[in-house]
């Protein structure tokens, strides 16, 4: 099966291109059934895919540890002089996880979308958008080589443009596709640098080759490391929505709710923190690089956690929480705790997906309403709604035995026992603000009385089945992954990440796991002091009450309207000043030399003036300059 | 003092002043007359130079036939009148001016380079002139010249041709109604000139 | 001969500029022929001169030939006057612009 691993990529390409060639004459009829016909296909090549990826991680146990790395080449791809690149894809644990990931949830949300889309004109362009979003996601992960990889991570790029923009009428929606593919691109060429200078240095783009295998690190000096470890960073920062160039998440909620599920909760968002975690060997190497990774990953998660606090927006509410997970996905890169880093990235694409889906539920049931300060007790019209998004609100939060605890928790623990205390107290105090804001939304969109009109429909079988096994995975998959050292994934990843050690420093574990429950329940209680159905009319009023910290919690700290008011004025009068030296000077240029040439014309009839008389002088006086000459020279 | 000497430095400057009248009156028939009288210096100097032959034919030729020719049109034509005063022509006169200067100040650097100014030609020219001048010149035109003499001979042909094509006056049969309506007139003149082609030749307008 | 040849020579040179003088300030066509001609001369007497220096008669020839095609440059030189004249009722050569640029 493991050769067969091209199939993974192929399948869902395919199908895309038939959806969004044909996909209109394969379906007739009302758009509802119409939009069965192209979602069930697409759905059926992703389940396809995930079938094949099973096969591949069972074929791949099935080899002894050591040699399970296989690599398999599909074609040559590019030959310019003696460098050649070839298309090759990689089978290791880390991508077989990555591409179960993909694969698995990729399945459910198309599933969950076939309802979801029911109304849609055109599902085939939808279809066909997230397939061909898939296809580049698992090249992305699959790769074998840096090169391949950022195809992938193009591809992802421009699918992720194209599904925001998806409602292409709609201003908002066109706004924030194009916000997220310019943001992204900052990201990008900062990764394209960095394969830049892999490839002055390395001479390939090969991760054998680049990171070096077999637990040998590569030869590269730690300033040439840092170099290419701080570039590839920038590209993951870009991609995963950290500091600064997270701007563009919150605004890509514009799209479809299953779009903000796939791309921006369980897939692409994550591919930042696979990019770091694969070229680990670099940043070890370079001593400053992990250490960026961590403050950034801290940052961004103290800074989505208290954003989220402040929306009121679910789905934006939302963002900044994927924002914060991911910043804490981060920190466990930086502090060398990469499968556990993996592990989280795991449970996370369960339990976001999950919560990113029961929000579209109420979106759907109550035609696109998602401000919390307009709904309320849905639990009574929407029971499975509810109890789903407790489910995976009890995920996120972190209490034990489910997946938050298991995951977060290990990065916490770890970093405590490794002598760490900034990150651990700060990770914590992130933790409880993780806690918060989750249970914020849960409390007031789904408790006390009802604040919305008229009666809110649940969502069909159809969409409930595939949020189930979202909930059950988002629960207890940590528990059976597992965060030990000796856990399963852990152990799993070995041959690719490497060991994960345990130090011994600080508290104990029991102690650190009582702190952990307390400060979850310490984040739990505070929502629901603020949040309880009592209080609605306070917390519903405190913009108006407090302006100053609803704005700066809302507006996220105003990192926005600092880029807006940096690129609209400085970016604006650089821009005016090269168009006018555009205008002034090169036109000017151009045109000058269109306008010397007709002065000079015009000066040129001035000596044809008919005058015989002039002629002569003319002759004459060359003919003297002649003599000049001669009498000159001799 | 030696003959040639005496002789050069009287003709010389004639030649000069010559020139010079001749660029300065303002009628054309006088400007002709100093025009002969300076061929005719020149013509001694040729003397000088030991070139009788030439002597002769610039006599003959230039002061004799070509002037005369001047003549003959300028009478043709009328055009006795000077032209006016002043000059339509920006800077023509100045720059006219300098160059003739310039260009005498550069032939003369040439010459001092080239030459030198005290250098004197050689004593005799007899050997060259063996048999008398025109024999010699005869031996030499008639050998080593005698294409560019034929050539030449073509090109009298030619010019006397050309002379009678351009000067060629057509006339044309007049209509009776014509005749009577300009009965008076120079007919002659009617018949050649083009219709409607002005009948008096006007002088340089001031 | 005990004049040295460059004062032939520099004569020369003064009746061929007179001759440009005459060509340029006069605006009677008949006038600027005649300035013409005065150049012609003046060329043909530098021509004597040297042949004389250099002891050959080649010089001479050269002048003798120049004259003729002189003559007949006049002959021809005249007709066309004459036949402008005829066209421009007028021998001011600066209203007969029809080469204008």
């Amino acid at each position: 099966m493991i050769d067969l691993i091209g199939l993974i990529v192929a399948i869902p390409l395919v199908v895309a291109g038939v959806n969004m060639l044909a996909g209109s004459r394969l379906a007739s009829g009302p758009s509802s059934r119409r939009s069965r016909w192209n979602g069930w296909f697409a759905t059926g090549a992703m389940t396809l895919a995930f079938v094949i990826a099973a096969g591949a991680l069972l074929e791949l146990l099935s080899l002894p540890a050591e040699e399970r790395t296989r690599i398999v080449t599909v074609a040559e791809w590019i030959r310019a002089g003696a460098a050649s690149v070839s298309l090759d894809l990689r089978v290791d644990p880390l991508s077989i996880t990555m591409a179960m990931v993909v694969t698995g949830v990729g399945s459910l949300i198309h599933l969950y979308a076939i309802g979801y889309m029911e109304h849609d004109e055109r599902p085939w362009r939808f279809f066909g958008y997230t397939n061909l979003f898939c296809a580049f996601m698992l090249v992305l992960v699959l790769a074998n080589d840096f090169l391949l990889l950022y195809l992938g991570w193009e591809g992802v790029g421009l699918c992720s443009y194209l599904l925001i923009g998806y409602w292409s009428d709609r201003p908002d929606a066109a706004r924030a596709a194009k916000k997220a593919f310019i943001t992204t691109r900052i990201g990008d060429v900062l990764l394209m640098l960095g394969l830049f200078v892999m490839w002055v240095h390395f001479g390939s783009f090969e991760f054998d080759t680049v990171l070096g295998h077999e637990g040998v690190l590569p030869e590269v000096a730690a300033g040439t490391a840092t170099a290419i470890a701080l570039l590839l960073l920038g590209g993951a920062v870009g991609k995963s929505a950290q500091l600064p160039l997270h701007v563009w998440l919150p605004d890509a909620m514009a799209g479809p709710t299953p779009v903000s599920a796939l791309i921006h909760a369980a897939t692409m968002v994550t591919a930042g923190v696979y990019l770091v975690v694969r070229s680990h060997a670099l940043f070890e190497v370079s001593e400053v690089a992990l250490t960026v990774v961590a403050v950034v990953g801290l940052a961004g998660a103290l800074y989505g956690g208290l954003a989220s606090i402040g929306q009121y927006d679910m789905k934006r509410s939302l963002a900044y929480s994927t924002m914060s997970q991911l910043g804490f996905m981060f920190l466990a890169a930086g502090l060398g705790f990469y499968p556990v880093a993996i592990s989280l990235l795991v449970a996370h694409a369960c339990y976001k997906a999950l919560l990113f889906l029961t929000s579209g539920n109420v979106m759907h049931g109550l035609h696109d309403e998602i401000d919390v300060r307009r709904l309320g007790g849905l639990r009574r019209d929407m029971p499975w709604t509810a109890a789903l998004f407790a489910a995976g609100a009890l995920s996120l939060s972190g209490l034990p035995p489910f997946s938050g605890f298991f995951t977060k928790d290990a990065i916490l623990d770890l970093a405590s026992h490794d002598g760490r205390t900034w990150a651990y107290v700060l990770g914590t105090i992130g933790a409880l603000i993780s806690a918060w804001y989750i249970a914020r939304l849960f409390f007031t969109a789904f408790l006390g009385t009802q604040r919305y009109e008229g009666h809110a429909h649940e969502a069909t079988p159809l969409m409930r089945a595939p949020l189930v096994a979202l909930a059950i995975g988002g629960l207890f998959i940590g528990l059976w992954l597992a965060f030990t050292p000796e856990g399963r994934l852990a152990t799993f990843l070995e041959p690719t990440l490497g060991p994960l050690e345990e130090g011994t420093a600080g508290p104990s574990t029991p102690v650190l796991i009582a702190i952990s429950v307390v400060a979850t329940l310490i984040g739990i209680a505070v929502a629901w002091s603020l949040y309880r159905p009592r209080n609605a009319e306070r917390w519903i009023s405190f913009p108006e009450r407090e302006p100053g910290m609803a704005g700066v919690l809302g507006h996220a700290f105003y990192v926005d309207g600092m880029y807006a008011w940096v690129v609209g004025n400085v970016g604006l009068r650089g821009a005016r000043a090269l168009a006018w030296f555009d205008g002034a000077v090169i036109d000017g240029a151009v045109n000058g030399v269109g306008r010397l040439a007709l002065g000079a014309a015009r000066l040129a009839p001035i000596w044809q003036s008919g005058k015989v008389r002039r002629y002569a002088l003319s002759f004459l006086a060359g003919g003297a300059a002649l003599l000049l000459y001669a009498a000159v020279r001799v | 003092m030696p003959l040639d000497n005496v002789v050069f430095w009287v003709f010389a400057p004639l030649s000069v002043a010559t020139g010079i009248g001749m660029i300065v009156v303002r009628s054309a028939v006088h400007a002709a007359l100093f025009l002969v009288v300076n061929l005719f210096t020149i013509a001694v100097m040729y003397l000088l130079l030991d070139a009788p032959f030439l002597f002769a034919v610039q006599i003959v030729v230039y002061a004799g036939a070509i002037m005369v020719l001047f003549l003959f049109v300028i009478m043709l034509l009328g055009v006795d009148r000077g032209d006016a005063r002043n000059e339509r022509l920006f800077g023509q006169r100045t720059t006219a001016v300098i160059l003739a200067a310039a260009i005498v100040a550069e032939l003369a650097a040439a010459i001092r380079a080239g030459v030198g100014f005290a250098t004197r030609a050689p004593e005799g020219f007899d050997a060259v002139n063996a048999g008398g001048n025109p024999s010699a010149l005869a031996d030499v035109l008639f050998r080593d010249y005698f294409f560019p003499f034929e050539v030449t001979s073509i090109l009298l042909i030619v010019a006397a041709v050309a002379a009678m094509v351009l000067a060629l006056r057509r006339s044309r049969a007049l209509t009776q109604r014509e005749i009577e309506e300009h009965a008076g007139d120079d007919l002659e003149a009617l018949a050649v000139a083009p219709p409607g082609a002005p009948e008096q030749v006007r002088e340089p307008t001031p | 001969m005990r004049t040295p040849i460059a004062y032939f020579l520099l004569l020369s040179a003064i009746l061929f500029a007179m001759g440009s003088a005459s060509v340029l300030l006069r605006r009677n066509a008949l006038r600027i022929f005649m300035g013409v001609e005065l150049q012609l001369n003046a060329v043909n007497l530098s021509l004597v001169a040297f042949s004389r220096m250099h002891q050959e008669l080649d010089g001479q020839i050269l002048a003798f030939f120049s004259m003729v095609v002189a003559a007949a440059e006049v002959v021809v030189g005249l007709a066309i006057i004459v036949a402008l004249v005829r066209r421009t009722s007028t021998t001011d050569v600066d209203q007969a612009g029809v080469l204008r640029g």
